[in-house]
C-alpha cells in the first residue's frame, strides 16, 4: 500500500505531516504548495481537535476514490498547537465520543478498508487507541 | 449625478425548478416583469449588467428583449455575482454617465451538491480523491466549531429552517413553501452533522431584475423613491475560513469578508445595525444565518440563540430576517440569489408583502450575500 499523494508525510516510523512554512511570514499551511515561497516541515503529530462532521452520504465521483460501497466517516479540523489546523479523518472513536477539544495523534488508514492494494491518507485518532 | 441611485423596477421569475424554460428565459421573464413595474420599455434602458454563473451569457437576452445596441456588460463573480451586477449598475449611475440601467441575474443549476474539482480550486489531486471537495462538509465543520465556541444549540438551527418555510407561504417566488414543523426539521436524517436535509438550502433556478435610476429619473417616472444607500462587495482577510481548505490559521475562522462589506456599507449609508428595519442574510444552511446575524452586526456571537428562541427574527420580532424564506425556501440559483434579497427588500418597502410584509412601515432594509471562496456583497436601502 502507498500514500494517497506523493510529499504529504515524512518518512519516519511513525511519520510526520509535511507542512509548508512560508519563507517571508513564518505562517504554516498544509498541504505545502510547490515553488519557493514555502519551505517543508515537519508538523506535530498530536494535537487537539477543533472540528468535525460526519459525511453521511457518498461525495460525488469523480473526484471521490473511496469504495463504491459507502459507509459515513468523520472527518476533523485538528489544531496542532502553534502550526496550523489541518484538515484529515478521524478514526478509532464512535461518532457520539466524539468531542470538540480531544487530543489526538495521528495515523494511516486505508482509504477502501476492504480492498488489497488501496491507498493510504492520513487519519488521526484519540491518543492511546480508541477512547 | 446629485441625489442617490434608486430603484425604481423589480421583477423575478419564480425560484426552483421550471422544467421547458432556460435560466436565460427566466431571467428575460424577470426584466419584463421589472420594466413593467417601471413603466418603461426596454429601448429606454440605457446599460445593463448580467449575472449568471451557469446558465450561459447574460447578453445574449438582447435578442429576446430588442436589438436596440445597449451595452449590456456580464458579470462572473461566484456567489456575489449578482451583488456584483448590481454594485456597477450603481456605479455606472453615480458616475453621471447613464440614468437608467438594469441589473439582471439568473441561473439554472442541476440537481445535487454543486460538484467541485480540485483543479478548479487550486487544490491537489488526493483532496478530492479523499472526499474533502464537499461544500456541505464544510459548512457543516464550520457551524460545529461555531456551536461550541458560542454555545448555538441544534434547536437553534431548526428554528431558522422552520422559520423559512413558514415565511415562504407567503411569497409567491418562493419554492418550498410547506411549513415543516421544528420536530421533523430535527429528526430528518443527517446530511452532514449537525445539519439534517431539511438545513441546506438547494441549488436550483430563477431570475431576478432590478431597474436602477438616478434620483433624478425615478423622479420623472413617478415611482416611489427606493434610494440604494449603500452596495459594497468584499473579499476574504487573513485568517478567514473558507470551503475547501485542507488547512486553517491558528486563531482562524474568526475574520470574515462579511465583516468588511458590512462595516463599509454602514459607514456609507451613516447608519448602524440598530437602525435597520429588516435584513435578508445569506442562509446556505441554517448555521449561516445565525453566524451572518453576528457578522452583520446585528447582535453578538452566541446572543443568536436567546434571539431565535424570543422569535426575535420573525416577521413580527424586531428584526425580521429572511423575510420570503431566504435561500433555505428559495433555493440558491447562484447569479439570480443576492437580487433575490433586494427584489424582497424592495417589495417590503413599498408595503406590498402581503402576508409576509413586515409591520411598522419599514424605512430601511439590509441584504447580505457570502460564499466562495470568501466574497460578500451588501446593500442598504431606504425608503
Amino acid at each position: 500500500m502507498h500514500v494517497i499523494a506523493e510529499g504529504l508525510i515524512t518518512e519516519d516510523n511513525p511519520p510526520h505531516l509535511i507542512g509548508g512554512r512560508e519563507r517571508d511570514t513564518g505562517r504554516v499551511v498544509f498541504p505545502c504548495p510547490p515553488g519557493e515561497r514555502f519551505e517543508q516541515v515537519a508538523l506535530s503529530r498530536t494535537g487537539t481537535l477543533w472540528s468535525y462532521t460526519i459525511q453521511r452520504y457518498r461525495p460525488k465521483s469523480p473526484p471521490y476514490k473511496g469504495p463504491e460501497a459507502f459507509r459515513p466517516w468523520a472527518v476533523a479540523y485538528v489544531e496542532l498547537p502553534g502550526e496550523v489546523i489541518v484538515e484529515s479523518r478521524l478514526t478509532d472513536i464512535a461518532f457520539e465520543d466524539i468531542r470538540i477539544g480531544m487530543p489526538l495523534e495521528l495515523t494511516m488508514i486505508p482509504l477502501d478498508p476492504d480492498a488489497a492494494d488501496t491507498v493510504l491518507i492520513p487519519a488521526f485518532r484519540p491518543v492511546g487507541g480508541a477512547a | 449625478m446629485s441625489g442617490d441611485v434608486c430603484i425604481v423596477g423589480v421583477g423575478i421569475h419564480p425560484f426552483g425548478r421550471t422544467d421547458g424554460l432556460s435560466g436565460l428565459e427566466q431571467g428575460v421573464f424577470a426584466v419584463r416583469e421589472a420594466l413593467a413595474d417601471a413603466g418603461i420599455d426596454w429601448p429606454q434602458v440605457q446599460f445593463a449588467y448580467g449575472s449568471s454563473d451557469a446558465a450561459g451569457n447574460p447578453d445574449t437576452m438582447v435578442e429576446r428583449l430588442g436589438l436596440t445596441g445597449v451595452q449590456f456588460i456580464n458579470v462572473r463573480n461566484g456567489c456575489a455575482a449578482g451583488g456584483s451586477a448590481l454594485f456597477s449598475a450603481q456605479m455606472a449611475i453615480k458616475s453621471g454617465e447613464f440614468d437608467i440601467g438594469l441589473a439582471v441575474g439568473f441561473d439554472k443549476h442541476p440537481r445535487g451538491a454543486f460538484n467541485a474539482l480540485p483543479s478548479e480550486y487550486n487544490l491537489p489531486e488526493w483532496y478530492g480523491d479523499a472526499g474533502y471537495m464537499i461544500t456541505t462538509q464544510f459548512f457543516a465543520a464550520k457551524i460545529m466549531r461555531y456551536m461550541h465556541e458560542h454555545g448555538i444549540s441544534q434547536t437553534s438551527l431548526a428554528r431558522v429552517a422552520n422559520k423559512a418555510f413558514r415565511n415562504a407561504v407567503h411569497a409567491p417566488h418562493a419554492w418550498r413553501r410547506e411549513p415543516v414543523d421544528i420536530e421533523t426539521i430535527l429528526e430528518a436524517p443527517l446530511v452532514s452533522d449537525p445539519y439534517t436535509k431539511y438545513m441546506f438550502c438547494s441549488p436550483a433556478e430563477g431570475g431576478v431584475a432590478l431597474i436602477l435610476a438616478s434620483e433624478k429619473k425615478a423622479r420623472e417616472l413617478g415611482k416611489p423613491l427606493v434610494r440604494l444607500k449603500a452596495a459594497t462587495m468584499r473579499t476574504r482577510p487573513p485568517k478567514s475560513f473558507e470551503v475547501f481548505a485542507p488547512s486553517i490559521d491558528i486563531g482562524g475562522g474568526k475574520a470574515t469578508a462579511t465583516q468588511i462589506a458590512s462595516a463599509d456599507a454602514f459607514r456609507m449609508a451613516g447608519i448602524g445595525p440598530e437602525d435597520i428595519a429588516l435584513a435578508q442574510l445569506q442562509d446556505t444552511e441554517c448555521g449561516a444565518e445565525i453566524m451572518h446575524m453576528a457578522e452583520n452586526g446585528f447582535c453578538k456571537d452566541g446572543e443568536q440563540e436567546a434571539w431565535l428562541a424570543d422569535g426575535r427574527t420573525e416577521i413580527r420580532g424586531p428584526l425580521p430576517v429572511n423575510t420570503d424564506g431566504g435561500c433555505l425556501a428559495c433555493g440558491e440559483p447562484i447569479g439570480a440569489s443576492g437580487l433575490r434579497q433586494v427584489y424582497e427588500n424592495v417589495v417590503q418597502l413599498r408595503g406590498d408583502g402581503g402576508g409576509r410584509q413586515v409591520l411598522g412601515n419599514p424605512k430601511t432594509a439590509y441584504s447580505h450575500v457570502y460564499g466562495a471562496p470568501g466574497v460578500s456583497a451588501v446593500t442598504i436601502l431606504e425608503r
